[in-house]
């Protein structure tokens, strides 16, 4: 692997619109690139829609990619961030068999120490859930797996940029026939040191 | 997941303060007559098309709209949506096609790619089948949506007939604003057949989510014109930009002003006249030898509406390393997609050059200008001459060329095919206006000058259309000369026959030890063909009938085919091989 690439979350906002999931994901996989996780979920902003995505790339390639993403009609803004930048969650559920829980001490011990949450119990399995970064939610795996792990799955990640005041005020720039110059492909102009140099 | 909830209609245009509302009174109309309705605000008149099952009810509008939309019946929707390139192409406008479900939306589906790379302007309506039977595997039933999403700047699927006028207006404000691309818009036949309230048409202005100009910012002029007035050897890079900005006076005032040395890419030919004493000629891999290896040796590169494409460049890491990049385009993904920009200068360069202009020094720059005609003596001296006025008996392609810009004088619109022929009718053309060139550059499309043509003559109806075209390109689209049969058009198709797929030949003579795998091509009597569609031509051979058989193709009063035979084995020189870079092209 390139020691260059690291994990990159993208955060775009778009129109609602049919087809657009598609949009996005093609522009990932002409590239070869592949696809750790991508959410799709409301806004803060009504009828405007947020993709999380996230991928292991180079900073180059994630800002090429931004903008190919943006250059779409129905998005609004795309941008990326490094973990550093973000604060981000992903939820798992695991299934288990009761009577292990039931005889096994230990277990019980295990699922409170890594703050995991029943959902549902009953007679033969019981499901519990916990939201965490990767690791967290991983490790949990391993450490149920001597105990008979009969089901697991972990969503896409979420996150929440630190920097961002939100898309509320953005919008309001983007409906203005006549923009001003803080929107849009001019942001990049803005951060020309990092980007340019002359 | 998002796409599982139900739509709303796209984000409707807001009406600008003031604008004037539609005029109609509310009526009902079919969503084919609102489509067709719309065609007539936006201004289309021509429409290249074929009918089939899912598109009969716009079809059966179309019956009663005949008077003002003209209709020109393709014999394959391949043909028809080149033809639609070539129609933008000559006239500035955006293309229009129809085409039906199925098979006549995915025959689409090559020129769609070649109008999404070379930025053309078109509208396509496939028909659909009917909403309730959508994803149900109907007869011609197919996911045009999906297939078409990588190749299309937007496209949409309509399932009601009330989204027909804001979805139209939508498509035509996409097609043509910003950086020009092709939008499909598919409509399922209930759609079409629907009646609703139609209350007229508003021209769509604004898409919040859309952004088709970048403000201009000024200290990036600055900067620029900073780093021009300091340069010892600048050299202009030009592409098609200049031309879909419809900026030619600004970019030749920009020129003229700054006194820089400017070439073209082949989307760009003909936005500056090809004898201005600046234009010093064609980039690329079988571009003129000064510009190639000059591009290694300019100070500063400024490239105005051009991609920086792999044909143009070479080997990437090493072109222009010594240079400060200065990079006009209107579409911010393209600028340090591949070549690093030092000044981006974002903006419909329509605005971007009046301002540089203004800040540029008036120059000349004679020492580095001899620089460039030196090494076109030197091409003279290994390629072109040769080429012109072959020592040879069998004819070459450039000197096809040179007379048919003797007796055209330049002013002709040339259509090419891929190959080539296109290369040597590229190199060696006359051109005295713009929009003159027409051209299947980034995605080398076999098969696209005779339609393209025939929408450039539609485009432009005044002017004399030349299709140029290789054997193997010909053959295939050459069912539309029944096009031009049935429409009475009149375009010269110049077929310049080396009996080879020649490009694919001089690759394996150079780089596979002369293995000619497949491309050994036999040909029918294209004259015969010609005339079983009624189209007039002749066949030559010798060097002797050229010139009387070109004049006779260009006073010919319709459509003409001349076929001229040329070398079987001549190559286009000079030459970047690929992984090369510029300052490495071969002469031979």
């Amino acid at each position: 692997m390139n020691p260059n690439k690291e994990q990159y979350t993208i955060t775009v906002y778009t129109e609602n619109q049919i087809g657009l999931l598609n949009r996005i994901a093609i522009l990932f996989s002409r590239r070869k690139i592949n696809v750790e996780s991508l959410n799709t979920s409301p806004s803060e902003v009504e009828g405007i829609h947020r993709f999380t995505i996230v991928i292991n790339e180079t900073e180059e390639v994630v800002r090429k990619l931004c903008r190919q993403i943006e250059k779409q009609v129905d998005i609004l803004k795309a941008y990326y961030n490094t973990n550093e930048e973000i604060i981000w969650q992903e939820m798992a559920l695991y299934k288990v068999s009761t009577e292990e829980i039931a005889e096994k001490v230990k277990v019980e011990r295990l699922l409170r120490e890594y703050g995991a949450r029943a959902v549902v119990i009953r007679k033969d399995y019981t499901v519990f859930e916990t939201t965490g970064q990767r690791e967290e939610t991983d490790k949990l795996v391993e450490v149920l797996e001597p105990y008979g792990l009969i089901e697991f799955v972990r969503s896409a990640r979420i996150a929440i940029i630190k920097d961002s005041h939100g898309f509320h005020e953005k919008l309001k720039e983007f409906e203005l026939t006549e923009p001003s110059e803080e929107v849009v492909e001019n942001e990049y102009l803005d951060k020309q040191d990092e980007v340019f140099s002359m | 997941m998002s796409n599982a909830t139900t739509t709303p209609i796209p984000s409707q245009s807001k009406p600008k303060a003031g604008a004037k509302k539609p005029a109609h009174v509310a009526r009902e109309l079919t969503g084919s007559a609102a489509v067709l309705e719309a065609f007539l605000e936006e201004g289309v008149d021509t429409i290249f098309g074929y009918p089939g099952g899912a598109i009969m009810p716009i079809y059966d509008a179309l019956y009663d709209y005949q008077e003002k939309l003209k209709h020109i019946l393709v014999r394959h929707e391949q043909g028809g949506i080149h033809a639609a390139q070539g129609f933008a192409r000559a006239s500035g406008r955006t293309g229009v096609v129809f085409a039906t479900s199925g098979p006549g939306a995915t025959n689409l589906v090559t020129g769609l790619a070649d109008a999404m790379i070379d930025s053309t302007p078109l509208v396509c309506i496939t028909g659909q089948v009917f909403a309730h039977l959508l994803g149900t595997d109907a007869f011609q039933e197919t996911d045009v949506i999906n297939i078409t999403t990588p190749i299309t700047k937007w496209n949409y699927q309509v399932t009601d007939a009330t989204e027909i006028p804001s979805v139209l207006a939508k498509a035509f404000y996409i097609a043509g604003s910003g950086r020009p691309g092709p939008v499909l818009i598919d409509i399922t036949k209930n759609a079409q057949i629907q009646k609703f309230n139609y209350e007229g048409y508003t021209k769509c202005s604004h898409i919040r989510s859309y952004r088709p100009k970048p403000i201009v910012r000024k200290e990036y002029i600055n900067k620029a014109a900073e780093l021009i007035n300091k340069a010892q050897r600048p050299f202009i890079l030009f592409g098609q930009g200049v031309i879909l900005g419809k900026a030619e006076k600004e970019f030749q005032t920009f020129v003229e002003k700054s006194g820089i040395p400017a070439a073209w890419t082949i989307m760009g030919l003909s936005a500056l006249s090809t004898d201005h004493p600046l234009n010093v000629g064609m980039l690329g891999m079988h571009g003129n030898y000064g510009p190639n290896v000059l591009t290694n040796d300019c100070d500063v590169l400024i490239a105005i509406g051009m991609r920086f494409d792999d044909r143009v460049t070479g080997r990437l890491d090493k072109y222009a390393k010594q240079a400060q990049v200065v990079h006009l385009d209107i579409d911010p993904a393209e600028i340090d997609k591949n070549v690093k920009a030092t000044v981006p200068v974002w903006g419909d360069c329509k605005e971007t050059l009046p301002l540089l202009t203004e800040l540029v020094e008036k120059k000349t720059y004679p020492e580095w200008l001899k620089r460039f005609s030196d090494y076109y003596k030197e091409e003279v001296d290994a390629v072109i001459r040769e080429e012109l006025n072959p020592s040879t008996e069998q004819m070459t392609m450039g000197e096809v060329m040179q007379v048919l810009n003797d007796l055209t004088g330049g002013d002709a619109i040339i259509v090419t095919d891929v190959g080539q022929h296109q290369m040597v009718a590229c190199r060696y053309a006359k051109f005295n206006q713009s929009h003159s060139n027409i051209t299947s550059g980034g995605l080398g499309t076999m098969g696209f000058g005779l339609p393209a043509a025939i929408g450039a003559k539609f485009g432009a109806p005044d002017r004399t259309v030349v299709a140029i075209c290789g054997d193997g390109g010909f053959q295939m689209t050459l069912q539309e000369l029944g096009t031009i049969m049935q429409s009475e058009l009149d375009v010269k198709i110049l077929v310049l026959n080396n009996r080879f797929l020649g490009m694919v030949r001089q690759w394996q003579q150079l780089f596979n030890d002369k293995r000619y795998s497949f491309v050994d091509i036999a040909s029918p009597d294209f004259v015969m063909v010609a005339k079983g569609y009624g189209i007039a031509g002749q066949s030559i051979e010798k060097r002797e009938d050229l010139v009387s058989a070109v004049k006779a193709m260009l006073d010919h009063k319709g459509s003409y085919l001349l076929e001229v035979f040329v070398g079987k084995e001549n190559n286009v020189f000079p030459m970047v091989p690929q992984g090369c870079s510029v300052s490495e092209i071969r002469l031979k």
